[in-house]
């Protein structure tokens, strides 16, 4: 079984979000990267599993530039075999979807899986025009996925509550908690993971869809108004009648 | 101007349904709502009342897949401007395939209206930040953030057409779907009454209930206690986990680090109690009670009951 993993790089989560050039660009001034944490917590980590269990050859896919790698060795030290970078700066989910897309196409994989979403970005797209573009099913947003032979059985969230649907291979998965459980490269991974394999692509792609035209930052909150926790009646009658929210 | 609107129609017809309507009548011109599932005609005339034109439901497509919908959706969207999701499951399945299919530009997580250059305000950086974003393309997909805008009543129902398309064979089964009852899902809610490590353990949520029933409002927890086992994974709010953005979010015994602000600091009011003044969420909240949980929830409830009897 061939699975290919999407993995995009994130600010970690204790980064500063700022933003510069007229508040068009993100600020990465001091900013380190991470793996998106849906992508290697749940994503990648159930590949591996996947991987253990039945066997698998796993590639990780990045469409991104030469800075990009550290996260990429990261993934292999988890345990990815090889990795894959489309040499391009990202620059809208359409591009980056289209050129992953484009690459499998020819690749021959029966799972493909990304995060649900990234958490700088939020778009939750990249799945869904991956299957798209591969004309694949797709399943959004699953917390469980089991492999039987040509068939996985997943559960996804859907509003309310969980579905748990069945779909033949091949097929694109979006990735979110419960799927899988955090793993922490060992010594030996990282080691092993500055030999395997990581190609570098040329870009096919050069159409984006849609583009940021300035970010903001959320206003500052005023400061807050403490309450005698004695004096409950208080914070209800604040409740009603100055925030009107109850 | 035509646009499409998609919803769901299953169950009862949700407020995310009521906004994403509200929404595209609010960009001007005709509002087409496209549904699937077994809700009744005589239901979803009422969106007429938040600006529909009119509803086409087509009873051949019966489950979720995204793949028929998508392809349903995209034979109606011959000279349409817009087309609107909720960025729910669905949105977040059905919009992206749409996007390839179609080339139109996806505007994904919107929380208001366009601006007067046509960019969208979007959430970004898990609630750390909003961008505004502009598609490039002649047609526009947009999906719409729960709780991003108020629903209007400003007419009368629309007249539904049942029509029967099939778009092929699925490719997803569904097996079983297992929903909570009664419970109110997380990202539509209103008012969030959610709980950390502060409460010391699974058993004493029975508090956190009380106060959310007394509310009405839907239940969370921070990321720990999920990944303990305390609470389900499915009520993790942050920015690994379901980001919300209700009228009212009440925290308790949660000390608001930065990634579980990230995802509830869209929340109009924020109220906190906690024991430890120091705590870094008495800087994100509007009400703010320094004390013990296992003494001010229950209190707390009480006083919200007296009002809702007085009321
Ligand atoms: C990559 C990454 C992603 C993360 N994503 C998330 C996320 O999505 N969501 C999230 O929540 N966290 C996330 N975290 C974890 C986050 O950093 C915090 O560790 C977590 O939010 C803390 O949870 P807590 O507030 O429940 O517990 P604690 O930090 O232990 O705080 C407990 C609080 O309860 C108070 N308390 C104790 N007893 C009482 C009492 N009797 N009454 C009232 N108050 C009391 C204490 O004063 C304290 O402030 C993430 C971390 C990382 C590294």
């Amino acid at each position: 079984m061939k699975i290919l993993v999407c993995i995009s790089k994130a600010p970690d989560t204790t980064s500063k979000i700022a933003f510069t050039n007229n508040n068009s660009a993100f600020d990465e001034n001091g900013v380190q990267y991470i793996v998106n944490p849906y992508d290697e917590w749940y994503a990648l980590v159930r590949a591996l599993e996947i991987k253990e269990t039945s066997g698998a050859d796993v590639t990780i896919i990045t469409v991104g530039t030469s800075a990009d790698e550290a996260i990429m060795r990261k993934a292999l030290a988890i345990g990815a075999d090889e990795a894959v970078r489309i040499d391009a700066e990202p620059t809208d989910a359409f591009m980056v979807a289209s050129e992953i897309s484009n690459y499998a196409k020819t690749q021959g994989f029966d799972l493909v899986l990304t995060g649900k979403e990234t958490i700088n970005f939020n778009g939750a797209q990249i799945g869904g025009m991956i299957a798209e573009g591969l004309n694949s099913p797709y399943v959004s947003i699953a917390s469980k996925l089991d492999v039987h032979g040509t068939m996985l059985t997943l559960e996804r969230e859907i509003t309310g509550g969980v579905e748990v649907v069945e779909v033949a291979l091949p097929a694109v998965v979006s990735c979110a908690k419960g799927m899988a459980e955090q793993r922490i490269p060992n010594m030996r991974g990282i080691m092993a993971a500055r030999t395997k394999p990581l190609q570098v692509l040329p870009s096919t792609v050069t159409e984006a869809l849609t583009s940021y035209v300035t970010f903001a930052s959320p206003p500052a909150k005023s400061s807050v108004k403490l309450i005698d926790p004695n004096n409950m009646d208080e914070l209800v009658s604040l409740l009603h009648n100055e925030a009107k929210v109850i | 101007m035509k646009n499409l609107v998609y919803i769901n129609g299953n169950g009862h017809l949700s407020k995310a349904a009521f906004e994403v309507v509200t929404y595209a009548k609010k960009l001007g011109g005709n509002v087409t709502v496209l549904a699937t599932g077994k809700m009744d005609s005589s239901l979803l005339s009422s969106l007429g009342a938040y600006g529909a034109t009119e509803v086409l439901i087509n009873r051949g497509i019966t489950g979720n897949d995204d793949q028929q919908i998508a392809a349903w959706i995209a034979s109606k969207a011959s000279e349409v401007s817009n087309i609107v999701f909720s960025h729910d499951f669905q949105g977040k399945a059905i919009a992206p395939r749409l996007s390839v299919r179609l080339k139109a530009g996806l505007i994904a997580g919107a929380v208001s209206l366009p601006e007067t250059d046509g960019s969208v305000k979007v959430n970004v950086f898990s609630g750390k930040a909003f961008g505004f974003v502009k598609a490039h393309s002649a047609q526009r997909i947009i999906s719409l953030l729960p709780n991003s805008i108020a629903p209007e009543e400003i007419g009368n129902s629309c007249p539904v057409s049942e029509i029967t398309e099939e778009m092929g064979a699925t490719t997803v089964r569904v097996i079983s779907v297992k929903k909570p009852e009664g419970a109110i899902p997380l990202p539509e809610a209103e008012m969030v009454v959610s709980a950390g490590r502060g409460l010391k353990g699974p058993e004493h949520w029975g508090m956190i209930e009380s106060l959310a029933n007394s509310l009405g409002a839907a239940t969370a927890c921070s990321r720990p206690v999920a990944d303990i086992g305390w609470r389900p994974h499915h009520e993790h709010v942050g920015q690994t986990g379901v980001a919300i953005r209700p009228n009212l979010y009440i925290a308790v015994g949660i000390s608001g680090a930065i990634q579980h602000l990230a995802g509830v600091n869209g929340s109009k009011v924020i109220v906190v109690v906690n024991t430890d003044a120091e705590a870094p969420f008495f800087k994100a909240a509007d009400y703010g009670v320094v004390g013990d949980a296992f003494e001010v929830i229950p209190k707390l409830t009480e006083a919200i009951h007296k009002f809702k009897a007085a009321q």
